[in-house]
C-alpha cells in the first residue's frame, strides 16, 4: 500500500460530545405507566410521547415528579490515531462506560460529533446475545454474527475458537448446562476472534479464574501488537500501564487527564481520585460528610510532637496519623480507620482505633474525638502511599466509604531507608521493611 | 495488516438516518441468524417440536368449525365449513403471532440491544419473519384439507401473495407502533393480548363478513384482518364472491399502518438503549 506513508492518521475524532440523561426522582418511575398519563390527560401523553421521540425535556406539568437534568459526559474532545491503544480510567460514575456506549453507537450523544474511520466491533459485556437453550455450537455463530462477523468468518475460525474456549466435547450441549467458567471462555473465545479495525472493549478482563485472565490479556496483547486501534476500559491499572499507549482519565463526565504518558495518567488516578488538593492533610470545609453519627473535621499526618509532615518524609522518621471528629448520636456500632494503598491503588491494610478492644466498649463519646496512631516507620518503601478514612456504623452501613469520595491523604516517602551502608538506594518491592536478623546463637541478647 | 476499509461513520444528534438503509442491509446476516434462533429455540425441550406448527392450527379449525358450523349453524354455502375457517386462520394466526412477537420483541432483546450497535429494525422484522416461517408450515394442512375435500384451488390462488403482503404490512405496521411503544410503556405488553382476544371475534375468522348487515360493512372493513381474510378466501375458495370496498380499506389502512410504523419506529428508536 504505497498509500500508508506510516504516518498515523487519526481514526477516530471526537469532538466537544456530551450526554444529558433526565432523572427523574421517586414516584416519576410510576409516571412512566400509562395509568398515570391518563389520569393526566390525553394533552401530556401527547407531550410525553414526544418528548421520548425528540428527546427534548419532558414539560413540568406532566407529572409533580422533580426532573433534573445530569450530564454524564461534557466537553469531550479526543484524537485517537491508528494503531494507537488508548486506556480509559476513572473511579465509578466518572461516565466511561457512557462514552464506550456512545463509540459504539448504542446511544446518541447529545451534543457535538465523532467521525470514526474503519470498522469499529465492540465487546461491552462477555457472551453479548448467548442464548441458554442453545447448544455451545450454535451459540458461537449466533454472537460471532451479533459481534459483527460474517457467518463465513465464524466458519474458518469455527476450530480455532473451540480450541481457544476448551469446551471439547460439550459443543453440542445446551449453553445452560455449563459451568459459569466455561460459558465465561467460550465467550471471551468468540470475543477474541473477532478482526475488527478498532476494538473497543469495556472491563472484560473482570471475568474468569485467574489463568484463564492471564490468556485475555496476552489475546488483548496479540491485538494490540497487530497495530489494531483499541479503547479499553479497565479499573485494572496494571493491564492499562501493560497494554496501553496512551491514557484517558475521565472525572464526573470530564476529562481529567489524557496523554501518552500512561504512567502519569495512572499515577494521578490513583492518587487524585477525586479529592480536590492531596496532601498531607485533609480538612472539612464546612458541610463535607454532615452526619450524626461521625463528622470528620481533620486528618492528618504529623511527627511525634503533632506537627504536620511536610513532604517528603525520610522513613526512619516518626509518622503518626491524626483523625479529628464531632460525633452528634452516639453509636455502639460507630466504627471509623484508614486504608493505605500504593499509587496503583493496591491496598495494603486497613487499621481502626477498635482494634485493640477486647471487650466491645467503645473508645469514641459525644461531641469531639481525637485519635492519632502510630504508622510504624521503616516499613514501606520510597514513593507514594495514600491514606483514605472511612466510617461505618459496623455491619449495619457505611458512613463513607472506601473507594468513594472520602477524606484523602498522601504520604511521600523518600530517603531514610536504612542505617546501613549495604541499603542506600531504593529497593524493588511494595514495602522496604527493615527487619530483625540476627546470628544463629545469639538471637536471644 | 488487513486492509484498511474506507467506511466512515459520523455520529452526531439525531444523525442516525444517516446510512441507516445501509446498515440495514450490511447487518442482513444479523436479521437471519435471530429469527433462526427464535424458530430454533421455540420448540427446544418439546418432544414433539414443530409438530406444534401444525397442532395448534389444527385444533382451533376444529373447535371453530364446531361452534360455528354446528352449533351456531352460521351457514357456508355449500363450502365445507373447516376450508371456510381455515382459509381466515391462516392469515389471522400470522397476524396473531406476528403481533405478539414484534410488540415483545424490543424488550426480549434489551440485552442485546444495551450492548451492540445494530439498526434496532432488525428486530422486529426478524420477529415477523419467524411468523412467516410458521404460516407457510401451516399451510400444510390447508393442502390436506383441499385433498380431503377432492378441492381444486382457484385461479384466484395466483393472487395470494398480494395478499400476503397486505397481511404482512397490516401485522408489521401495528407490530412497529406496539415494539417501539412497549419499550417505554410496558403497559402494552397487558394490551395486546386483550386486543388479540377481542380481534379474533370482531374479524371474521368463524364466520363470513357477508353476515355483517350491508350498510355496517364499510364499517367494519375499518378492521384491516377484514380485508385481508376476504382475500384470502376468496384466493383460496373456488367461486368465493369477492368484496372489493374490504380490500381496498385494507389496502389504505395497512398502508398507513405500516408508514407510521416505520416513521415512529424510527423516530423513537434513537432512545431504545436508554429508556428499555
Amino acid at each position: 500500500m504505497p498509500e500508508d506513508t506510516r504516518v498515523p492518521q487519526s481514526v477516530i475524532s471526537v469532538e466537544g460530545i456530551g450526554k444529558k440523561y433526565w432523572i427523574s426522582h421517586e414516584d416519576a418511575v410510576d409516571s412512566n405507566s400509562l395509568r398515570h398519563i391518563l389520569g393526566n390527560g390525553i394533552r401530556s401523553f401527547r407531550e410525553r410521547l414526544s418528548s421520548y421521540i425528540w428527546g427534548s425535556k419532558p414539560t413540568e406539568n406532566v407529572s409533580d415528579a422533580a426532573i433534573e437534568e445530569f450530564w454524564a459526559l461534557r466537553d469531550i474532545s479526543i484524537e485517537i490515531k491508528r494503531g494507537e491503544r488508548l486506556g480509559i480510567i476513572g473511579r465509578n460514575g466518572a461516565g466511561k462506560s457512557t462514552l464506550l456506549k456512545i463509540l459504539s453507537r448504542i446511544t446518541e450523544p447529545t451534543e457535538g460529533r465523532i467521525r470514526i474511520r474503519g470498522r469499529v466491533a465492540s465487546l461491552l459485556e462477555v457472551g453479548t446475545g448467548f442464548h441458554p437453550d442453545l447448544t455451545g455450537r450454535e451459540n458461537i455463530f449466533l454472537n460471532g454474527v451479533i459481534l459483527g462477523m460474517s457467518n463465513a468468518e465464524v466458519k474458518r475460525k469455527f476450530d480455532e475458537i473451540v480450541a481457544f474456549a476448551e469446551i471439547g466435547r460439550f459443543l453440542d450441549t445446551p449453553v445452560k448446562r455449563y459451568s459459569s467458567g466455561m460459558q465465561v471462555r467460550l465467550a471471551f473465545a468468540v470475543a477474541a476472534h473477532l478482526e475488527p479495525e478498532i476494538l473497543i472493549v469495556d472491563e472484560v478482563l473482570a471475568v474468569g479464574d485467574a489463568q484463564f485472565q492471564k490468556k485475555c490479556l496476552g489475546k488483548m496483547g496479540d491485538i494490540a501488537q497487530e497495530g489494531r486501534t483499541v479503547l479499553f476500559v479497565s479499573h485494572n491499572v496494571n493491564a492499562i500501564e501493560q497494554l496501553c499507549s496512551s491514557a484517558l482519565l475521565l472525572e464526573r463526565g470530564r476529562i481529567k487527564s489524557y496523554s501518552t504518558d500512561v504512567r502519569k495518567v495512572v499515577k494521578e488516578y490513583s492518587l487524585g481520585g477525586s479529592t480536590s488538593i492531596i496532601s498531607s492533610i485533609w480538612e472539612n470545609h464546612g458541610t463535607e460528610f454532615d452526619n450524626p453519627w461521625f463528622k470528620p473535621l481533620r486528618f492528618y499526618l504529623s511527627d511525634e510532637n503533632g506537627k504536620l509532615l511536610e513532604p517528603p518524609t525520610r522513613n526512619d522518621s516518626e509518622m503518626w496519623i491524626n483523625v479529628e471528629g464531632i460525633v452528634e448520636t452516639l453509636d455502639p456500632a460507630l466504627s471509623i480507620g484508614y486504608t493505605v494503598s500504593s499509587e496503583k491503588g493496591e491496598l495494603f491494610y486497613w487499621s481502626c482505633p477498635t482494634d485493640l478492644y477486647k471487650h466491645g466498649s467503645s473508645p469514641y463519646r459525644a461531641g469531639y474525638n481525637k485519635f492519632k496512631s502510630k504508622i510504624p516507620s521503616h516499613l514501606f518503601n520510597e514513593g507514594n502511599y495514600r491514606f483514605e478514612l472511612f466510617g461505618s456504623l459496623h455491619f449495619r452501613k457505611w458512613i463513607f466509604a472506601p473507594g468513594e469520595f472520602i477524606p484523602a491523604i498522601v504520604l511521600t516517602i523518600q530517603g531514610g531507608l536504612s542505617e546501613s551502608p549495604f541499603w542506600t538506594c531504593v529497593r524493588p518491592g511494595l514495602l522496604a521493611p527493615v527487619l530483625e536478623w540476627c546470628v544463629e546463637g545469639e538471637c536471644d541478647k | 495488516m488487513q486492509a484498511v476499509s474506507t467506511d466512515e461513520i459520523l455520529i452526531e444528534p439525531g444523525l442516525t438516518e444517516f446510512n441507516y438503509f445501509w446498515d440495514l442491509w450490511r447487518f442482513r446476516e444479523l436479521f437471519f441468524f435471530l429469527a433462526w434462533r427464535d424458530l430454533k429455540v421455540r420448540y427446544k425441550q418439546t418432544i414433539i417440536g414443530v409438530s406444534w406448527a401444525l397442532i395448534r392450527p389444527f385444533l382451533t379449525m376444529v373447535i371453530f368449525t364446531i361452534v360455528f358450523g354446528k352449533l351456531a349453524g352460521l351457514s357456508a354455502a355449500g363450502i365445507p365449513y373447516p376450508l371456510l375457517v381455515f382459509a381466515a386462520l391462516l392469515p389471522w394466526q400470522f397476524f396473531s403471532n406476528a403481533l405478539s412477537g414484534t410488540s415483545e420483541s424490543m424488550v426480549g432483546n434489551a440485552h442485546i440491544i444495551t450492548k451492540i450497535y445494530f439498526p434496532r429494525l432488525i428486530i422486529p422484522a426478524s420477529s415477523i419473519l419467524v411468523g412467516l416461517v410458521d404460516a407457510s408450515i401451516s399451510f400444510g394442512i390447508l393442502i390436506l384439507l383441499y385433498l380431503y375435500y377432492g378441492y381444486l384451488p382457484p385461479l384466484s390462488v395466483l393472487s395470494l401473495p398480494f395478499f400476503v403482503c397486505l397481511a404482512f404490512i397490516s401485522s408489521f405496521g401495528a407490530g412497529l407502533w406496539l415494539a417501539a411503544l412497549n419499550v417505554r410503556y410496558r403497559d402494552f405488553r397487558i394490551i395486546v393480548p386483550f386486543i388479540l382476544q377481542f380481534g379474533l371475534y370482531i374479524s371474521p375468522v368463524g364466520f363470513q363478513s357477508s353476515i355483517v348487515p350491508e350498510n355496517w360493512r364499510i364499517i367494519y372493513s375499518l378492521n384491516p384482518m377484514v380485508g385481508v381474510i376476504d382475500g384470502f378466501r376468496w384466493a383460496l375458495i373456488p367461486d368465493f364472491p369477492l368484496f372489493w370496498p374490504s380490500i381496498v380499506a385494507s389496502l389504505i389502512i395497512g398502508t398507513v399502518l405500516f408508514v407510521s410504523g416505520l416513521l415512529f419506529f424510527r423516530k423513537s428508536e434513537r432512545l431504545f438503549a436508554d429508556v428499555i
